[in-house]
């Protein structure tokens, strides 16, 4: 790393030993041992809100530890800011991205650092390191790409980059995952392994098992802020690290009743609509969606399901087609009527679309019947039932939170997710429109969420489920959609499910319908 | 826990403080002026607290700023912006005098009661436009307010010198542009035998339905949730583009009131200098101050009211005793007002430079002011 911008010791060995942090009302990390070393990629596995991020963060100079130390190449270290890490040779990619949009590659690349001709900009010779580092570790993006161009999976390779740029030696990982597809997934993996050979120590985090099992070389399950155990990856077995990580067995598989289904509930005619870019996102849309039917919407992510769901949910208007709900015409409603109507949507965007990050979790919980009963009388909210309707949900979906007037903002990134959903579902929706809906959740919430899901279904709701999750859509659809630069390409019956030919139908190749 | 408590405490004395240093270079510049700092603040003192009547000059003036300072709480929590308050004022006043001035003989009561809904009302009409505008036309309510208060203004002054002039103005021959006193019977009843009238009590009652309006009821859990996050407000089902315009309607008709009350409890008329200061005293402007320095909380607004109010009446008098320019007082003034503000401000980033922290955007940001 003759050519990093900053000087930097190459981190051989990181130790955190007896890591505390305590925030209000909740020990997130409690006496916390980790360690990586070179050449190993040692993952993180823990329930949402066990305390993987805030670890991390602390590595990183983000937080400040209340007790213990941290350790490179055993030298102890204390971190004022993330510069200070990054100094260290950390570095770290957030589950959200943070690149300037319309900005290129190069110049987020180069954002923030020093350029090597003092005043002048130097992103020839950035674009010419990127192009360098792109090729050592099969990152391959286009320096010269405007960013709000690029897929997701392109924007992670974009802030793997940045952090490889400023001369990381140990990568911080927190869920890079969980928005990848899976052929995503496989060249990220690959990457991965071409950085451990380079020498790189690489901490992950992931609430995909069999993901964790196949990249990690040690695993630390984390539990109520607690170590629980450190194992080999090779001596560990999806049930066990759930085991670990829950404290109880737990069931990888929901089950799928028999159902009848009912009259449909949801029609979609021809809709097309645009992006945010102004470009059409949606190309004459055909769906139904039948009581007590799970209807999976399966396809790379940017080929419209984001916009399919917001026209759906009244977020955003269409250019041509129409939107029924139980036969009646409700295209351009506003999301007040449609709400009327019986819908529940689980947005994508959380933090946008889904809640109000200043809001306790018990306001964000009656976002959307604020003004019914029980919650309100006339126009005065009833705070004795909101408060007891609350504590309900909280319980019910396990939303791990110190209480109910806690701000949203701090809940962990996953416990938002709870929130959502506990909202949504309890609202009996006759209509549910779920957009990725177990994105960031651990694996005994993914299986609580799969089962309301099943339940919701048999109680007569009629679910359009989209997710880049093949083996969610696998598991919980009756039909499955596949779609692909905004046109559905197919529809497959549960019972005669080809997994070749859905993948070929989201890579936009066979446009053949099997019904 | 006793480290929350400080941490809670801090930002309430952060005004309180930035007033002290206000103080402090307003003591300098009185200091290089040949002043005694002292016995000017002594002044200014006894001036706003002094005695009964001090005391009561000092609620007269906090009032107009707590009725405006009310509507800017609502406007601000529902993410707007009303820089109309002199404008709504003015209108609420003119409205409120023409009512009176219709039906003389009428019972009192009842003309109070028609006059305040009418001042109530067009200070309502006069916010709602600028609320109708930035709603279905995206027009900047900064802008549109700051125009409305011109055209307020162009209205007071064509009334008062034309159709609303007082007729014994004209038989005098002297025409000074107000309007005649109303009738005796709508005088607002005085509190203790000073100025002090009933409008102060009903902006205290209000401040406290202010605070139930907003955070125990559907309507102001609405406008806080589309001040906090509107495409999340819209999802909920809210009618955003509704609770904006109700925001600024609100916020214009208190304002109104506020004009109304200051005709019925104080001026028993309608008068004009040719500016809108000349009625308002700028209290459209101050109530904004007020409603910042009172942390955008009705409740904490009327602490702050009375403290602006007192030293607006404080320099008046100190103004006088002691022959200080009047410019240095409008400068001491302005100075308290940045400093709050700016307090206000800094506080405002510090929070969410604390927020960032946490929530990973930390160094993005930090990048991007890097650069
Ligand atoms: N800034 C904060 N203020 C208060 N509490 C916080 C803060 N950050 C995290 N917490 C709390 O600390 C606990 C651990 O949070 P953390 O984000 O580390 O969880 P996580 O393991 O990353 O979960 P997830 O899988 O859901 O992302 C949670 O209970 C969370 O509510
Ligand atoms: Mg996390």
């Amino acid at each position: 790393m003759s050519t990093s911008i900053i000087e930097q010791v190459q981190v051989k060995e990181l130790v955190a030993r007896g890591i505390v942090k305590q925030f209000p009302g909740v020990l997130a990390s409690d006496h916390v041992n980790f360690d990586v070393h070179s050449g190993e990629i040692h993952t993180l596995l823990g329930e949402n809100g066990a305390g993987k991020s805030t670890l991390m963060k602390i590595l990183y100079g983000m937080y400040r530890p209340d007790a213990g130390e941290v350790l490179i190449n055993g030298t102890p270290v204390r971190f004022h800011s993330p510069l200070d890490a990054i100094r260290q040779g950390i570095g770290m990619v957030h589950q959200h991205f943070m690149l300037v949009p319309t900005f290129t590659v190069a110049e987020n690349v180069a954002l923030g650092l020093p350029s090597s001709r003092r005043v002048v900009l130097d992103l020839d010779i950035v674009s010419r390191r990127i192009e360098e580092l792109a090729k050592t570790y099969g990152l391959h993006v286009d320096p010269q790409a405007k960013v709000w161009q690029l897929s997701v999976g392109e924007q992670q390779r974009v802030e793997i980059l940045k952090v490889l740029y400023r001369g990381a030696s140990l990568l911080i990982l927190d869920e890079p995952t969980a928005v990848l597809t899976p052929q995503e997934v496989e060249e990220f993996s690959e990457t991965l392994r071409r950085m451990i050979n380079e020498g790189h120590a690489i901490v992950f985090i992931s609430h995909k098992l069999h993901e964790v099992l196949a990249l990690s070389d040690r695993i630390t399950v984390l539990r109520n802020g607690r170590v629980v155990d450190t194992v080999l990856a090779a001596d560990a077995t999806k049930e066990g690290l759930a085991r670990l990580m829950v404290g109880r067995e737990v069931i990888l598989q929901v089950e799928h009743p028999e159902v009848t289904y009912g009259d449909v509930r949801l029609a979609v005619h021809g809709l097309s609509a645009n992006g945010d870019s102004g470009l059409p996102a949606l190309r004459g849309v055909d769906l139904e969606v039948r009581a007590s039917e799970i209807l999976g919407l399966a396809g790379v992510s940017g080929n419209g399901q984001k916009e399919l769901a917001e026209v759906i949910a009244g977020m955003r208007s269409s250019t041509s087609g129409q939107v029924f709900f139980d036969g009646t015409d409700v295209t351009g409603s506003l999301p007040g009527k449609l709400l009327d109507h019986g819908l529940s949507y689980i947005p994508e965007e959380r933090m946008v679309d889904g809640t109000v990050r200043d809001f306790s979790v018990e306001e964000n919980l009656i976002l959307k019947d604020h003004h019914r009963q029980p919650y309100a009388h006339g126009v005065f909210m009833d705070f004795t039932k909101i408060a007891s309707e609350s504590d309900r949900l909280i319980e019910a979906f396990d939303i791990r939170t110190p209480s109910r007037h806690t701000p949203l903002k701090s809940l962990s990134g996953g416990n938002i997710q709870k929130l959502i959903l506990a909202r949504e579902l309890s609202r009996n929706p006759s209509v549910l429109v779920a957009a990725q809906p177990t994105r960031g959740l651990d694996v005994s919430a993914t299986e609580y969420v799969h089962r309301r899901l099943i339940e919701q279904r048999s109680a007569g709701t009629a679910t359009l489920l989209i997710s880049e999750d093949l083996d969610e859509i696998l598991n919980l659809a009756d039909r499955i959609a596949v779609i692909y630069e905004g046109r559905i390409m197919g529809i497959v019956e549960r019972g005669n499910v080809d997994v070749e030919q859905i993948g070929l139908m989201m890579a936009g190749v066979s446009e053949q319908t099997t019904k | 826990m006793n480290q929350r408590k400080m941490g809670d405490l801090l930002p309430r004395l952060i005004p309180i403080l930035a007033v002290l240093l206000a103080l402090l270079v307003g003591a300098v510049m009185l200091a290089l002026l040949g002043t005694n700092p002292w016995e000017a603040y002594r002044a200014l003192f006894i001036g706003a607290f002094g005695s009964t009547n001090a005391l009561a000059d000092t609620i007269v003036k906090a009032t107009p700023l707590l009725f405006v300072g009310l509507g800017i709480c609502i406007a601000f929590r529902g993410g707007v912006l009303n820089i109309g308050g002199e404008g709504q004022l003015v209108t609420g006043a003119i409205a409120a005098t023409a009512v009176a001035l219709a039906v003389p003989t009428w019972p009192g009561w009842i003309i109070v009661l028609m006059s305040l809904s009418a001042g109530m009302l067009a200070g309502a009409i006069w916010g709602g436009i600028a609320g109708l505008l930035k709603a279905h036309l995206n027009v900047n309510e900064i802008l549109s307010t700051i125009m409305l208060n011109y055209i307020a203004v162009f209205g007071m002054n064509y009334l008062l010198r034309g159709p609303m002039m007082d007729p014994l103005q004209i038989k005098l021959g002297s025409f000074t542009p107000q309007t005649a006193r109303l009738p005796r019977s709508v005088d607002l009843p005085r509190l203790i035998p000073t100025r002090l009238h009933l409008g102060a009590a009903i902006a205290v009652v209000l401040a406290f339905a202010v605070y139930v309006l907003l955070w125990r009821t559907t309507i102001g859990f609405r406008i806080r949730t589309v001040g906090k996050n509107l495409r999340a407000a819209l999802a909920a089902g809210i009618n955003t583009k509704r609770y904006m315009v109700l925001s600024l309607l609100l916020a214009g008709a208190f304002a109104g009131l506020g004009g109304a009350v200051e005709v019925l409890g104080l001026h028993h008329r309608m008068f004009t200098d040719g500016s809108a200061f000349g009625f308002t005293g700028s209290a459209g402007f101050n109530g904004i101050v007020a409603a910042l320095f009172g942390q955008l909380h009705p409740i904490g607004t009327i602490p702050a009211a009375f403290l602006l109010g007192a030293l607006l009446t404080g320099a008046n008098k100190m103004q006088r005793v002691m022959q200080v320019p009047s410019a240095l007082i409008g400068a001491l003034s302005g100075l308290i007002v940045l400093l709050v503000v700016g307090s206000e401000i800094f506080h405002r980033r510090q929070i969410r430079r604390a927020d960032k922290r946490n929530s990973e955007l930390e160094d993005a940001v930090d990048a991007k002011e890097d650069s």
